[in-house]
């Protein structure tokens, strides 16, 4: 049976399946500790395309044939695509789809795109609405870097709080009947603006959304954090997962040997220039889709908490002076 | 969850948690970079001047050169590098101004040549030239008046 339990977490009494999961990444990805886990990397970042919105937008479209390929599916049988990105008005996602046969609902969570679309599919599926749909999130480094800060190649420095943009893009095909991982709970997150305004450090702005998200989540199931093989976040990077393990201990809860973060296992800061970690929307959907799901596929990890961290800011509000608001959404899966 | 921290004290656990850049590397760097563009400005200018140049057309020869320099490297993807390397050394110079405008000029061609470089080129340089500009009209008022 369907419950709703505490403050924000729903759990689902019939578990929509994983069936299928597809990440295409771009080169610098592609070089880093999770190279081989990808299905594929694209050598250019154009992707063959004459600007980054559509590199970005043929990213999404090639991840989405491929999920298809891998769930052996096709478009007809699938009931809702729910996806999202970085871009303004989400056009690489609206503009992936266009022309295709079903039913689509473009969503924006920053960076935690990938888990609130999850979520809601889950609860469309638990709801008996639908019996396949495509979860997917992608972002790109040189669109993002050209909407969020500077053209490509104006020479500036950046701070070694900063983040790097995952080019990637993750998919997920969920099942209402059928095999593999199995979504068990969402916790929806609350908006949570601890008053930064650094748009150079949005691990720290982000880590008070995901400590809030995963605690709440803890104290609304009644769980412990090692009831979880695995507390996944998305891409607070380096100074952002500090601070969020720092803070989960304050509330009460020790996640220290259980917590990873997606932006972290991204690159290799030792030898990649990638300052504080990876970010985007795509880099906790590839991260998932490559590395995570094969692992519950495998029953390698039996149960983790993917909780996916989103600063909701534009360069305009922030030139307004305002601070970066935040925001996390937890997903329990079994695997 | 109740809050662990207000803005203020949230800003300075964060400042106590976040590295800082590595300020005297970092000057060191600068210094080198923006001392090696002006001392190759030197050298092109002592050439001019070694042609016969008078001082004010060696100058602005010297400017034109540093330009063209900075935007081809620019446009080989390479004074990014250099910006990276040097950060305010790079990006003080002339040569930075350069690229400051020749970066956007490229990346936001695809949006075509009127709206996207011709509207985009100054998305950088224009609050330099706006105030820069202002300041010195403004200055040229007071040396006016003083004088």
């Amino acid at each position: 049976m369907n419950t709703r339990m505490g403050k924000q977490t729903v759990l689902f009494g019939k578990m929509p399946y994983m069936a299928a999961a597809a990440a295409i990444v771009g080169p610098y990805e592609g070089d880093g500790p999770l190279g081989n886990s990808f299905d594929k990397i694209i050598p250019n970042d154009d992707n063959g395309e004459k600007s980054w919105e559509k590199a970005e937008t043929k990213l999404m479209k090639d991840t989405y044939q491929l999920l298809l390929q891998k769930g052996s599916t096709t478009e007809n049988d699938i009931d809702y695509v729910i996806a999202g990105d970085l871009l303004n008005q989400n056009i690489a996602s609206s503009y992936a789809f266009r022309g295709c046969e079903m039913s689509y609902l473009g969503i924006y969570g920053a960076c935690s795109t990938f888990g609130e679309s999850i979520g809601i599919a889950s609860m469309i599926m638990a709801g008996d609405f639908a019996k396949q749909i495509i979860c997917i999130a992608s972002s790109h480094f040189c669109s993002a870097e050209r909407q969020y800060r500077y053209p490509l190649e104006f020479a500036a420095q950046r701070t070694p709080t900063a983040q790097w943009t995952v080019t990637g893009c993750g998919g997920v095909l969920l099942q209402k009947e059928g095999t593999g991982p199995m979504v068990e709970s969402f916790t929806a997150g609350r908006i949570i603006d601890q008053g930064l305004k650094d748009a150079n450090n949005m691990g720290a702005a982000m880590a008070p959304a995901a400590a809030d998200t995963i605690a709440t989540h803890l104290m609304d199931t009644g769980r412990k954090p090692n009831d979880y093989d695995m507390i996944v976040t998305g891409d607070l990077g380096a100074v952002g997962t500090d601070i969020c393990r720092d803070l989960l201990s304050q509330y009460g809860f020790d996640v220290y040997g259980i917590h990873n973060d997606c932006g972290l296992l991204m690159y290799d800061r030792n030898k990649q220039d990638a300052h504080a970690g990876g970010s985007g929307c795509g880099c906790s959907a590839s991260v998932f889709s490559a590395y995570l799901y094969p692992k519950l596929q495998s029953r390698e990890l039996t149960r983790i908490l993917f909780v996916p961290t989103g600063a909701l800011l534009s360069p305009t509000i922030i030139q307004q002076g305002e601070s970066i608001a935040c925001i996390a959404h937890a997903v329990g899966i079994a695997g | 969850m109740q809050k662990l921290y207000n803005s203020k004290e949230y800003q300075k656990y964060v400042d106590k948690k976040s590295p800082n850049s590595k300020l005297g590397l970092n000057m060191l760097k600068a210094f080198l970079t923006g001392g090696t563009i002006c001392v190759i400005g030197q050298l092109l200018t002592n050439y001019f001047n070694s042609r016969d140049l008078d001082q004010i057309d060696a100058a602005t020869l010297t400017s034109m050169c540093l330009i063209l320099f900075s935007v081809i490297l620019t446009a080989l993807d390479l004074y990014f590098y250099i910006g990276k390397f040097g950060g305010a050394g790079a990006s003080i110079p002339i040569t930075g101004f350069a690229n400051s405008i020749v970066s956007p000029a490229m990346e936001f061609k695809t949006e075509g040549y009127v709206m996207g470089v011709g509207a985009k080129m100054f998305l950088i340089a224009g609050p330099v030239l706006v105030y820069g500009i202002s300041s010195s009209v403004l200055l040229g008022l007071i040396y006016y008046i003083v004088k």
